[in-house]
This record gives C-alpha cells, sequence and structure tokens, in this order.
C-alpha cells in the first residue's frame, strides 16, 4: 500500500513496511550508519541513523522505524548532529585512534565520520580496552581494542552463514565479539569466509593475507566474477603495483550482493605463484626446454599440419576447458571446424 | 544437462538464485551447497530463516540433512528408485497438478503406469529409504505452492546422470513446479563456466549455441560467417578421442586448461591415451599431471590477467575484467588466434568483447549481449535481441521443445556400475570440500588454505571405523579394483555405514585411481559418485602413532 510522508520538507509516496533508512537511502538523503548492512536484519545498535519525527518527543533510529502514512522526517538539524557527535566521541573514548598506522585508514568508517562529525576522543575520559592483536589463523587478524561493538561480524556469522563462529561475549565494559572460550579460528568452528572482515566498519578485523600491502585508496580495483564454482560471484582484485594483493566484496553484485567463500575471497594467491608457467616449453628427447611463443606456435602449427596431411584432419581434435571463458571455447570450437576441420571438439563441462 | 534438455527443451537451470528465498518447499537433491556452492547456500539458508520447509536427498549427512524436515539417506545409485517412489505416493493421492500436466506435458498415463512398479516394499529395499519419510517428503514437495529442486553432481555424476535427471523433471512437472518464480530446477554447475562451455560450442555434435552439426541450415549459417565447410557428421566425444589414442588411431590433441590427467576416472587408461597420441598440446597455468604427457606445453593466463566472460549457473552471462598483463605475455584467446593464423585460417580480433559480438550474430540465445549491456549487472539468457531484459525465468508458457510441451519420461532404476560385494565391500562417494577446488593446482598454491587442509582424507562413519580398528587420524588403505591410495581417516557421522568419502585435490592421493569407468551413456559424464572399495588399516614406516 502506498502512503505519503515528508522527508527534509519533500513530499513523497513510498510502499507502506519499508524502514525510513531504506526509503532514504534510496531517495539518496544521506544517513550516517555504522551497524547498518544491507545483508543484515536491522539492528539498531549505533544509534547514528536517528532522525527527528515531528510529533515524537525523542529522535528515532531510522533503520528500525518503519514509515507510517503522514509522517514528517527530518535527517538532519542540529539536535541531530549534536547527538552524532556524542555518540562518536563516546566510541573514540574506547578507541585506539592510531589511524597513522592502521590497516584500515582511508576506508574506515568510523574515521570517515568522526572526521565529519569532529568527534573528541578526550570528551569522555576512561578506562580504555587493552587486548592484544590475534592472529592465530590463516585469514583473520582481530585487533579488539578496535571494535565498536555495532555487532556486524558476529550477526553476519550466524544470520547470514549461519556457522555460529564468532558472538558477542562477555557483559558491560567487557563485552566484545569473540569465538567459543576465546578458542584459536580452525576448521573446526570457523569456515574462514571472511565474512566478518567484509562487515567491520573499523579496522578491528581485517584480512590477515593482504595487510601492508597498501593502503585502500591506493588500490586499482578491477571488477570482476569468480573463476572457482558455478555461482558466479562478483568481486573487486585489488591491484598494486601490477600485483593482485588483496579480494574485496562488490556489494552491489547480482549473485552474492557483497557476499563469499573462503576461495572467492581468499583463493587469489595462485595467480603470482612462482609456479605458474610463464615461457613455452618444448619437450625434446623427454626434457622440456623453454621457448619464445613464435617458436612454440610456429612447432604446433606445422605439426598439426602436417598431422592433418598425413593422416586427415579426422585425427586431430582439442579439449575445451570449462574454467575458460566463453570467448575462448568459442574459438575452440572454432578453431577445430576451421583451422583443422573436423568436429572433434569436446569440453570437460560434464567433468 | 542432457536429461534437461530432454524433457524441457534446454540443459540450463530455470530460476534465478535471488529468487531462492521465497521459496516454500526446498528439495535438495545430491547437493551439498554449504561447500561445493557455499554461496548458493547463503540464498538457500535465507529462505529456511524465514520458514522454508527443507527436504533432502542425500547419503550423506551433510549440513542441510541435519536441519532438514526430512532426510531421505538413499543408497548411492538409487535416484531413480526414490523419485519414482515420490512420484508414486503422489498420483495415488492425487496431489498432482492436473491442469498442468493437461496443459503442458505430455507422457503422464505411461509415467503414471510404470511408478505403480514402485511401491513401498521395492523402493525401501532399493533406496535403504523408509516410505513414511518417502510420503512425507513427496507431500511437502507437492502441496507447497512454491517448491524448488536444487540438485547437484550426485544427480549427474552416475551412469544414469541423464535418467536421473529426467527423473527430476518428472517430479517437477508432474506436481507443476516449474515456470514460476521460486519453482523450477536449479542444476548447480560445478565449474565457473560449465554453463558458458556447453553453450558456446566445444561439442563433437553442435555448433555454438547447441546448432546441430546435422542442421543443415545451421551449418550454412556458420559456413558464411566462419567462410569454411563444415563437417556434417558429428565428430569424437572426449572418451571417444582417447579410446583412439591407445589404439594408436588418433594423432594430434590440443588440450586447454583441463587437467584429465588427475580428473578423469580410470586413470591408467587416461595415461595410457596421453602416451600414446603423436603429438599433444597442453595450455595451462600451473604443471599438472597432464602436462607431464606433452610435447609443447603453452603457458595460459589466469582469470586475473584477461578480459572475457563467465556465464553462471543461473545463466547469467558476466565480465572478467583484465586486472594485471598477462604473465607470459598473452592470453589464450590470443595464442589461439596465432596459432589459426600459422595454421592458414586468419583469426583477428582487437579485444575479446569483438568475439563476443560474433557469438552474439550466430548464436540467437546470446543474441543481445554485448559487452556494454553486460557491463553492471550481467544478462541471463535467452536474451535474443539487443532491446531485450534477459530471462530470469525460463519456462513461463511454452517449454523449449517442440510443440512447446515437456515431457515425462519413464524410467527404470538400474543401479550403479559397480556395487559393492563382499570383497570390496564400501561404496565411495567422491566429491568437493569447500576449501579446495578440484585438483587443487590453484587451492594448494593459496598459503592459508593449503595450511588449513594439507592433505587428503577419507570420510569413514564411527561404526565402520570401529568394526577396522581405525581411529580418527590413522592412516588406511583404500583401494577398488582398479588401484589404491593411502589416506589419512576422519571418522564423522556425515557418512553413513557402508559408504565412505573422498574428495579429489590432492595429487599425493590421486582419488580417481579408485573411481570407476562406468559413463552416462548419452552424455559420457563419469560415474564419480559410486564405485567399490576396502579399506585395511596401515601405518607409514617411521611414523609414531
Amino acid at each position: 500500500m502506498s502512503i505519503s510522508i515528508t522527508i527534509n520538507g519533500r513530499s513523497m509516496t513510498v510502499e507502506q513496511g519499508r524502514t525510513i533508512l531504506e526509503i532514504c537511502r534510496e531517495a539518496g538523503i544521506r544517513i550516517p550508519t555504522l551497524c547498518h548492512d544491507e545483508r543484515l536484519e536491522p539492528y539498531g545498535g549505533c544509534r547514528l541513523c536517528l532522525v527527528e519525527v515531528k510529533g515524537m518527543a525523542r529522535p528515532l533510529a531510522s533503520c528500525t522505524t518503519p514509515v507510517q502514512d503522514g509522517m514528517e522526517i527530518t535527517t538532519e538539524s542540529t539536535l541531530l548532529r549534536q547527538l552524532r557527535r556524542t555518540n562518536l566521541s563516546l566510541i573514540l573514548s574506547n578507541h585506539p585512534n592510531d589511524c597513522m598506522k592502521c590497516e584500515q585508514n582511508g576506508s574506515c568508517m568510523l574515521q570517515d565520520l568522526a572526521y565529519e562529525y569532529d568527534a573528541d576522543g578526550d570528551m569522555f575520559k576512561g578506562d580504555k580496552w587493552d587486548l592484544p592483536k590475534r592472529e592465530d589463523n590463516p585469514f583473520i587478524t582481530y585487533e579488539p581494542n578496535k571494535c565498536i561493538l555495532c555487532s556486524r561480524c558476529t550477526r553476519i556469522c550466524n544470520e547470514v552463514v549461519m556457522a555460529g563462529t564468532i558472538d558477542l561475549t562477555g557483559r558491560g565494559f567487557r563485552t566484545m565479539p569473540d569465538t567459543a572460550y576465546s578458542k584459536p579460528r580452525t576448521l573446526e568452528n570457523c569456515e574462514f569466509c571472511g565474512q566478518c572482515v567484509s562487515a567491520c566498519p573499523t579496522g578491528a578485523l581485517t584480512d590477515k593475507r593482504g595487510r601492508g600491502f597498501g593502503r585502500d585508496y591506493e588500490m586499482k580495483k578491477v571488477k570482476t566474477t569468480c573463476t572457482y564454482c558455478g555461482t558466479g560471484c562478483n568481486f573487486y582484485l585489488n591491484v598494486k603495483n601490477n600485483k593482485v594483493v588483496k579480494v574485496t566484496s562488490a556489494f552491489d553484485a547480482p549473485v552474492n550482493r557483497g557476499n563469499l567463500c573462503i576461495k572467492g575471497r581468499y583463493g587469489y594467491e595462485f595467480i603470482h605463484n612462482p609456479d605458474r608457467i610463464k615461457i613455452p616449453l618444448i619437450k625434446r628427447k623427454g626434457v622440456f626446454h623453454k621457448a619464445s611463443w613464435d617458436e612454440a606456435l610456429d612447432l604446433v602449427a606445422t605439426r598439426f599440419k602436417s598431422l592433418i596431411e598425413r593422416y586427415g584432419p579426422e585425427k586431430v581434435g582439442a579439449f575445451s576447458s570449462a574454467r575458460c571463458t566463453n570467448e575462448e571455447n568459442y574459438l575452440l570450437a572454432k578453431w577445430v571446424r576451421c583451422a583443422v576441420g573436423s568436429n572433434n571438439v569436446d569440453n570437460c563441462a560434464r567433468v | 544437462m542432457a536429461g534437461l534438455a530432454t524433457s524441457l527443451g534446454a540443459g540450463a537451470a530455470t530460476n534465478s538464485l535471488d529468487q531462492m528465498p521465497d521459496i516454500d518447499t526446498l528439495f535438495l537433491f545430491g547437493s551439498n551447497p554449504t561447500e561445493g556452492h557455499p554461496i548458493v547456500s547463503l540464498w538457500l539458508k535465507k529462505a529456511l530463516r524465514i520458514g522454508a520447509k527443507l527436504v533432502v536427498a542425500d547419503p550423506r549427512k551433510i549440513w542441510m540433512a541435519k536441519r532438514a524436515d526430512v532426510w531421505l539417506n538413499l543408497k548411492p545409485g538409487s535416484n531413480i528408485a526414490l523419485l519414482n517412489g515420490m512420484l508414486n505416493v503422489i498420483f495415488q493421492n492425487g496431489w498432482e497438478d492436473k491442469a498442468f500436466i493437461a496443459k503442458r506435458t505430455e507422457g503422464v498415463e505411461e509415467l503414471k503406469a510404470k511408478v505403480t512398479e514402485y511401491g513401498p516394499d521395492v523402493v525401501e529395499k532399493i533406496t535403504g529409504v523408509s516410505w513414511d519419510k518417502i510420503v512425507e517428503a513427496a507431500r511437502l514437495y507437492a502441496k507447497a505452492d512454491k517448491s524448488m529442486i536444487v540438485y547437484g553432481l550426485g544427480v549427474t555424476e552416475h551412469k544414469t546422470g541423464t535418467e536421473n535427471a529426467m527423473a527430476i523433471a518428472n517430479l517437477s512437472l508432474a506436481c507443476g513446479q516449474i515456470g514460476r518464480p521460486s519453482t523450477g530446477i536449479m542444476a548447480l554447475r560445478g565449474q565457473n563456466n560449465v554453463q558458458g562451455a556447453s553453450d558456446l560450442g566445444p561439442y563433437p555434435s553442435s555448433l555454438p549455441g547447441y546448432q546441430s552439426v546435422l542442421d543443415p541450415n545451421a551449418r550454412a549459417k556458420f559456413e558464411k560467417a566462419w567462410g569454411v565447410q563444415i563437417k556434417d557428421k558429428a565428430g569424437l566425444k572426449s572418451v571417444e578421442m582417447l579410446d583412439e589414442c591407445t589404439k594408436g588411431n588418433f594423432k594430434g590433441l590440443y588440450i586447454l586448461g583441463y587437467d584429465i590427467a588427475q580428473t578423469d576416472p580410470n586413470l591408467n587408461h587416461v595415461w595410457k591415451a596421453l602416451e600414446s597420441v603423436e603429438f599433444l598440446v597442453v595450455q595451462d597455468i600451473f604443471h599438472t599431471e597432464t602436462t607431464r604427457f606433452a610435447d609443447v606445453i603453452l603457458p595460459g593466463a589466469s582469470f586475473a590477467e584477461k578480459d572475457g566472460t563467465f556465464t553462471n549457473g543461473e545463466r547469467r552471462v558476466q565480465r572478467v575484467r583484465k586486472a594485471i598483463d598477462p604473465l607470459c605475455g598473452m592470453a589464450e584467446w590470443q595464442a589461439l588466434c596465432e596459432l589459426s593464423s600459422k595454421m592458414g585460417y586468419e583469426m583477428n580480433y582487437n579485444h575479446p568483447s569483438e568475439i563476443m559480438d560474433e557469438i552474439a550474430s550466430l548464436v540467437p540465445t546470446y543474441g543481445g549481449i554485448d559487452y556494454r549491456r553486460i557491463d553492471e549487472k550481467g544478462l541471463q539468457w535467452p536474451c535474443p535481441t539487443k532491446d531485450h531484459p534477459g530471462t530470469s525465468t525460463l519456462y513461463t508458457d511454452i517449454f523449449s521443445r517442440p510443440g512447446g510441451l515437456a515431457q515425462f519420461m519413464s524410467l527404470d532404476h538400474t543401479g550403479s556400475g559397480e556395487k559393492p560385494d563382499n570383497e570390496y565391500p564400501y561404496v565411495l562417494i567422491t566429491g568437493r570440500i569447500r576449501e579446495h577446488y578440484n585438483n587443487g593446482s590453484m587451492t594448494r598454491r593459496c598459503g592459508g588454505i593449503l595450511e588449513l587442509v594439507p592433505e587428503e582424507y577419507i570420510e569413514i562413519s564411527h561404526e565402520d571405523a570401529a568394526e577396522l580398528g581405525v581411529l580418527n587420524g590413522d592412516w588406511v588403505n583404500v583401494s577398488s579394483r582398479r588401484g589404491q591410495i593411502k589416506v589419512r581417516a576422519k571418522v564423522t557421522d556425515r557418512s553413513q555405514p557402508g559408504n565412505v568419502f573422498l574428495s579429489f585435490h590432492h595429487p599425493e592421493a590421486l582419488t580417481n585411481m579408485l573411481t570407476s569407468g562406468y559413463r552416462d551413456p548419452v552424455t559420457g559424464t563419469p560415474e564419480y559418485k559410486s564405485c567399490a572399495v576396502k579399506i585395511e588399516k596401515t601405518y607409514i614406516e617411521g611414523e609414531w602413532t
């Protein structure tokens, strides 16, 4: 059912049953958030998405408030700005604020909002967490001191992946996301999909193997499609100095919406493995010798041509691969029909 | 996919992944998506979270089986008996969709007659599943508003793979659970571009776009575009080429990115073929078992080093983009063009987008696809014209068979090619685990992944382990009539008594030394999912246990 609302003085007709935040984001009206992730159910934890609704005594969290007919909503005001600044300052009061050496510098939502709202880490003096960095597994680095308790990591682990690896543990000031009994992550308790890393708005959870290669803004990000199973997930290859150093989520991907598995997120290191074959090899007397492309392709062309002449095209063929691109598969099918002259071409699609 | 093509018209999944959360009953058949297709499993988990019913048919107690409303723990190789039994229940109770059957299908009477042979006694004996569970599964599937079957290689990698897929189509058609959003049959594809490689023509019997080489009109179209005569006789399938190789009758072979010497079943036979062929060219990114046999090895470019497209399991054509220059200097498409030109047939393309434009002009289902249109979200075929939005749900009004009707196929249970006996008492099921991929040539070269899963292990039930005196981590010899490998045991409730499981990711333990040479006669797909083995406890010299 359609209803009428007003946002910042602008009248709109919208569908009932959706939240203020959803409507605003769709309309291009910016509302800051830290705990919100489109892959997750609304949570209402960070209180940065507060908006004023006429007739309501206090501001409301837009991420958990459904629109109602006749609502008059204000998303920016002096009061809201003050409240957001206070909330951010509270977060910074228990945060290392060591941005200059933080892996996440430049792509940190907390850093961006602290800047935007001029938050002050000294506004509230008190205890700070002083917990060690944890890297007790191959893929995920956890710096609890940088956690802001938005619980995006624990929610994506339980709501979306249903892996149950981490949850909020402890109470009060000691609350923090952790594995059961603080055990190291192993395959016994974790899938290593890195979904928690992709959800973390700060530098608390980062990709261990991608650390230290460069800032987010130094990366060339190339959106592509995964090379493993047939699901067709998209992600960004992060490239620096002609080297793939990390994979990050593409949240607008039609198939995976930013979600990835262990192979998609962490299965890229083979690209630069020293075992890669980089030069054509020709076998002579049972031993492979390096050759130039021209030399190798000349030999292949000559040998195939002579076999075709001697035995006929029916004795020559090719196997194609479900690992190669559409264009390459098409070309191989064409090559066998046109350059060889047979129909002996098959692929491993059945395997 | 030949099974679905026969029953419905096209060998492809009927729906989109993003329709999955709206499923009312999910019937998961021979697929372990939390390991094999983790991101598909996230869509399915979303459906389960908001209340979908779940029926799982799988011999292994996989993640989904543990959470199923009904787990049909069938014996490997009994798919058709199980599905016929379900259809029997459905027809007996009148749960079929009579209007749908009358309007959109043919052959129902024969099917009805056939499935009456599959009553409780017969089906329980063949499948090992109790009739009550089969009745409940049939009810959940047939009576729901929107039911979807998601199946995997547990259906197709059998001697009867094509028939298994047809049996699945029978169930879906009988209940009218197809042709609407969130209803249909999703076949999960094993490799990134299985769908595209099937669509675009490296087939001995068809030209790109499933256009038969026997069809003179199709040939004429390609002959005009390519400027050559095309043989009007199907070529040899890969299996046949290999057989001819062993006989010395096949002379030249070009293998592109395919480690047939590790991933094909009955490896001894494959190795002999590769040794026998006079001239073998292999193009790959790493040395594999297959490159050992090559006369010339051409380096390949990884997916990060070239432009192109992959077509995923929901028929979506998506971009692959070049992030870095090819480490070997040239991508496969460039090498192929040069080779072809050197052989006297000129191929000149400046960019893969030009190849796609040529594909679009020759393959009707890809007719509307070009790089500009697929840049953001890809497009799902059929997409015949430049203004066509792509197709998320297949068969909403007609099936793509002659006459537009789907075909029921009456099928009989025949079982696996090799069944367990006194000497080889266990059924070996093979498959992937989440962390690794196929021959392991890529994932074993990703530091962290190899650290997590450094070696092969056999999954064996608590009962069988106790009988064999095997503890978790013990070494065992696994042997079949064809070969033997040595692996560690992992004692787990994922395996049922009588069944064991191996992946095939590690060259130190070549699982496919064990698998049988039985194949689906239509597609040539090997029976990876079932063969007979024996297991003996062993130890490694010098290792303290």
